[in-house]
């Protein structure tokens, strides 16, 4: 594994936890000229870094994320996973997807224990630990019912403690929160920060909310306008930690940074509209 | 609607038949009765001839070989397209090579079949079992090949970040949803496994409801084909409301099954 980064000094290789170098991604369609998705972009997320990406819809973030996460493949350039090359699935990776990722035909439980088993847990453990998970994301009632019978914000949260019982190193979120109501929102954004605390991992964080970004994060990248997304904004967000979600809001310096994010973005979302109309 | 009620209106349609069909077979209307007795014979011919025939108990080893045949078409037939959807689903090529000669071999009437079945197989269950094979297996093919087909990209995706294995895979995500599809059409499976039977006795067979109304249309007896067709009739219905409940039991984790059971 040292072998594949003689380039890069000792100490960046061990915090290095995504590495993206020149990474461009392309989808391709017959009898369509490629759609050149995200372009030539390089990127480097500390393995303990709260990163959230925002950008206007259709951007690229989704598929940023499920380049890292190895489900789809670059274009050109390469990805480094705690300095080892990427080829396949991330194994280090627990991903949330933007749509509903469980299994219809399981219950929250099973659905949440299942993420055990696939692992060699027994059975039993599993099913304990995943009680614990459902009970800590608010669904303790919601045990044995099958995911047509939960809300939209329910079925997150299922996905949500699917991905967080497994502990991965790198924890990537499309939109977690996104069907949910302000109040559980920030529930669940110290939630997040909560255990994010207890063990520092990496976190891909994409949402739509500025907000959340800031208030979560340690650094929040801007993505452009599509197609050929790049990323024209990287701000550090410089706020004590720890933090609370909904508190934060209301401190000076939260509001600077917020000014300042604030202005790019809006004008890059306002050219997501110019370029179609 | 509550239950009692839609039960009521359900017998009281039937009732309604059942008169009509009285009234056309036995009151003469300007001399003549609309339904001829020769032709139509009467509800209560019909039903004393079915009593008749379940107390002198002649009837049960008949019902006996239509069942035994029924299930075995279909065991057979499912599991034969349950290994074919699945080897199709997994080897793409393979697929492809062989989907004109599956197309081709569907599109067949089956009853052009079943002469040469019974020259194969003889004029025992198992020509019959072979009808019922060859319509099951399509149904069931066709059914678990879309199962498998149509898994949600971000399911497969998730499973496999979860990190499962082929075999994982295989059993908590291509395994349930192609059970799904197959039992969404259970109903016409059965039903298909059925008609394979009963129109296998009815060309050939020393045994089976098909056998029996065959027989009673030989001697123009037609209290004998209607009393067949009842018996045939109620066993349709148990078998409906065997594969309604096996459904219901399997299929508990979709959307809108709590309606159906009002
Ligand atoms: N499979 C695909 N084939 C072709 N184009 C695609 C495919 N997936 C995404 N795209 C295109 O790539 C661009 C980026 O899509 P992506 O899903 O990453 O956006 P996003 O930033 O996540 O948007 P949103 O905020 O709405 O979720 C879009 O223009 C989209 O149309
Ligand atoms: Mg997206």
């Amino acid at each position: 594994m040292a072998a594949v980064l003689p380039f890069k000094p000792a100490a960046t290789r061990e915090t290095t936890a995504i590495a993206l170098n020149d990474v461009s991604i392309e989808f391709r369609a017959r009898g369509r000229p490629p759609f050149k998705a995200v372009a030539p972009t390089s990127l480097t997320i500390a393995d303990n870094a709260f990163v959230s990406i925002v950008g206007p819809t259709g951007s690229g973030k989704s598929t940023l994320l499920n380049v890292i996460a190895g489900l789809l493949k670059v274009a050109s350039g390469s990805i480094q996973i705690f300095g080892r090359r990427l080829d396949g699935i991330n194994r280090d990776a627990g991903y949330l997807f933007q749509q509903d990722a469980v299994m219809p035909w399981k219950t929250a439980l099973d659905n949440v224990a299942l993420s055990l088993e696939v692992a060699g847990v027994h059975r039993e453990d599993a099913q304990g630990e995943a009680r614990a998970w459902l009970g800590k994301v608010g669904l303790g009632r919601f045990l044995d019912r099958f995911p047509h019978e939960l809300s939209g914000g329910q079925k997150k949260r299922v996905g949500l403690a699917q991905v967080l019982i497994r502990h991965p190193k790198i924890l990537l979120m499309d939109e977690p929160f996104g069907p949910l109501d302000a109040q559980t929102r920030q529930i669940m954004g110290n939630l997040l920060l909560d255990l994010w605390a207890a063990d520092r991992k990496a976190v891909v964080f994409v949402t739509h909310d500025l907000e959340e970004a800031i208030a979560l994060s340690d650094r929040v990248l801007i993505l452009s306008a599509g197609p050929e997304a790049h990323v024209i904004g990287d701000h550090r967000i410089d706020l004590a930690r720890p933090r609370d979600a909904a508190d934060i809001r209301i401190d000076a310096r939260f509001h600077e940074i917020h000014r300042t994010i604030w202005g790019q973005l809006k004008a890059e979302v306002a050219k997501t509209y110019g370029a179609d109309g | 609607m509550t239950r009692i009620k839609l039960l009521a209106l359900q017998i009281a349609v039937g009732l309604g038949l059942i008169a009509l069909w009285h009234v056309g077979s036995t009151v003469p209307i300007f001399g003549r009765t609309l339904l001829p007795p020769f032709f139509f014979s009467t509800p209560a011919d019909v039903a004393l001839r079915v009593v008749q025939m379940i107390a002198a108990g002649k009837i049960w080893p008949h019902i006996g070989t239509t069942l035994t045949e029924t299930a075995l078409s279909f065991a057979i037939g499912a599991i034969g397209g349950i290994a074919f959807g699945f080897g199709f689903a997994r080897y793409p090529t393979m697929a492809a090579v062989f989907e004109p000669y599956i197309k081709m071999a569907n599109s067949l009437p089956r009853v052009v079949l079943a002469p040469i079945f019974m020259l194969w197989l003889g004029l025992g269950i198992w020509s019959k079992v072979a009808l019922g094979v060859s319509l099951v297996f399509f149904i069931v093919f066709f059914n678990v090949y879309r199962g498998i087909q149509e898994v949600s990209p971000v399911i497969l995706a998730n499973a496999r970040l979860m990190g499962m294995n082929e075999r994982q895979l295989f059993r908590h995500v291509y395994w349930p949803s192609a059970l799904s599809w197959m039992f969404s059409s259970l109903h016409t499976s059965v039903g298909f496994a059925l008609v394979g039977a009963v129109v296998g006795e009815y060309l050939g067979a020393s045994a089976g409801l098909g056998y029996l109304i065959h027989e009673a249309e030989g001697v123009f007896d037609t209290t004998g084909v209607f009393a067949g067709m009842v018996v045939l009739a109620i066993f349709v219905l148990a078998v409906d409301v065997a594969v309604t409940a096996a459904e219901r039991r399997m299929l508990r984790w979709q959307p809108g099954r709590e309606e159906a059971r009002a």
